[in-house]
């Protein structure tokens, strides 16, 4: 008897286009490296506002410059946000990026900084987040059936216990939450190398399957292309085979341990596409925490599982990062970053049910508004995809 | 105490999980799936982490764990023996 259930609930926000969130952030949102100063400063002087910088935004092109306003967009759609002040270098791209956030339906104003200066762009955007932090506040949570809630994975920094332990926990958890409807997510194109026909296996008809094929390959090429002699030596790593994985496929194995046992592969997405139904969908993406972590919160995800076995310590300031361990000796040298400690499971003190049980138990508090460890050390890694360099 | 865990019946290594088994010692493994336990002897020392065979392999044979494929055998093992890169390797590359 698992604790989700078609009757399981959550207390989140509701927002004017449906989704929900567990967060109620008011962000700051920069277009462009230009204007993280401005950002910066209006969520200092407006309390409970958040900035969220990052280097990029001038000159990209082409599908870079698309995946940048997605990523960008798709951040400020997210249902943990409950408005967004966009600040850029000028107005043409900052309407681009307010205009998508709209769509959602909630509060959000662009200010152009050429012909203000930061100064008066400050004080004008300082003016409209302190109104949307007001307006959030008074902002209730209510009642929300469990399959509402959309959760994506990815781990990092894995060793064996990885494999063994905490990813097959979330696994356990995406099985039944995959059960009751939910929209889940799953990724790390590379990683899956020696276990892509098993995830090509798992995907629910044909056109999923060639959708995922193509993504796979798409990746393999771009690897093909840029590797050094280095790359081929590194998969499984000089570090992962002293701690006993000996092939990539077994390496790929663990990895794959994070969706389940009947889960199907429902849909398959390009870097921060939004998902269009329920169902579990792999999203093409780099095997980089902080990269894989933004394109879920991009993508409209609330809540992130991320399993580690040598204890990263990534969070993400939108995307709540719940950290489950397998590991003894993670869990006691880096207590502080553990969410869900599943180190019992390797001496069968709980049963993979019962650790499953344990993460979600972790999920509903934390939609509910408990912190994460990485939220509560003020983890905000925001992190860009860049697909090629700029013009 | 669990020496060593498998995910799958069909597995044929299993990952030690504690330190200091050596050769002799008597083993507890896990099937996670089927949340039973079986018993083997190790007959070489073997890290924590490290994979341990659950059964006689020939060169050539499939080595199984999470119930799939991991790979050939490129070298005889025998059962309870340390199963790695001396004895194992890629179908991939």
């Amino acid at each position: 008897m698992t604790i989700v259930n078609r009757e399981t609930t959550f207390l989140g926000f509701r927002r004017a286009n449906g989704r929900v969130g567990v967060r109620n952030h008011v962000i700051v949102l920069p277009l462009d490296d230009l204007s993280n100063a401005a950002a910066e400063a209006v969520a200092h002087n407006i309390k409970g506002a958040l900035a969220i910088p990052h280097p990029y935004g001038r000159l990209q092109f082409g599908a870079d410059l698309e995946l940048h306003f997605r990523t960008l967009i798709g951040a400020g759609c997210n249902p943990n946000v409950a408005a967004v002040v966009v600040i850029g270098i000028e107005d043409g791209w900052t309407k681009k990026v307010v205009d998508g956030i709209a769509a959602t339906g909630k509060p959000v104003v662009g200010f152009g900084i050429e012909g203000h200066g930061d100064h008066d762009t400050i004080m004008r955007a300082s003016k409209a987040a302190r109104e949307f932090v007001q307006q959030a506040s008074e902002q209730q949570r209510e009642r929300c059936p469990v399959d509402e809630l959309w959760v994506s994975t990815k781990c990092g920094e894995s060793d064996t216990t990885s494999g063994c332990g905490a990813n097959p926990t979330v696994g356990n958890a995406f099985d039944k939450l995959h059960a009751l409807g939910s929209t889940l997510c799953f990724g790390e194109t590379t990683e899956l190398t020696g276990g892509e026909q098993i995830v090509a296996a798992r995907c629910a008809n044909d056109a999923v399957r060639e959708r995922f094929m193509f993504m796979f390959d798409r990746y393999q090429g771009v690897i093909e292309r840029h590797k050094t002699s280095d790359l081929s030596d590194s998969q499984p790593t000089k570090g992962n085979i002293a701690g006993g994985l000996t092939t990539i496929e077994e390496k790929a194995l663990g990895n794959i341990q994070k969706i389940g046992k009947t889960c199907t592969v429902d849909g398959v997405l390009d870097k921060a596409e939004v998902p269009t139904h329920p169902g579990l969908w792999f999203m093409d993406s780099s095997s980089a925490a902080a990269e894989m972590v933004t394109l879920c919160a991009a993508s409209g995800y609330a809540v992130h599982f991320f399993p580690t076995g040598q204890g990263n310590v990534i969070g993400n300031p939108i995307l709540p990062v719940i950290k489950i361990c397998a590991n003894p000796r993670t869990v006691r040298l880096m207590a502080e970053h553990i969410d869900v400690d599943t180190s019992g499971l390797l001496q069968r003190e709980i049963n993979l049910d019962q650790a499953g049980d344990r993460l979600l138990e972790c999920m509903l508090r934390t939609a509910n508004g408990r912190l994460t460890a990485a939220e509560a050390l003020g983890h905000r890694e925001f992190v860009l995809t860049r697909l090629y360099e700029s013009a | 105490m669990i020496h060593c865990i498998l995910h799958d019946a069909e597995d044929t290594v299993a990952v030690v999980v504690v330190e200091g088994v050596t050769r002799g010692t008597a083993m507890t493994g896990w099937v996670m799936d089927d949340d039973r336990t079986i018993a083997l002897e190790a007959r070489q020392d073997i890290p924590i982490g490290h994979k341990v065979a659950l059964r006689d392999m020939a060169v050539g044979d499939t080595v199984v764990k999470y119930g799939i494929d991991m790979g050939k055998v490129v070298a005889a093992i025998r059962k309870g023996e340390h199963a790695h890169v001396h004895n194992i390797k890629t179908k991939r590359w």
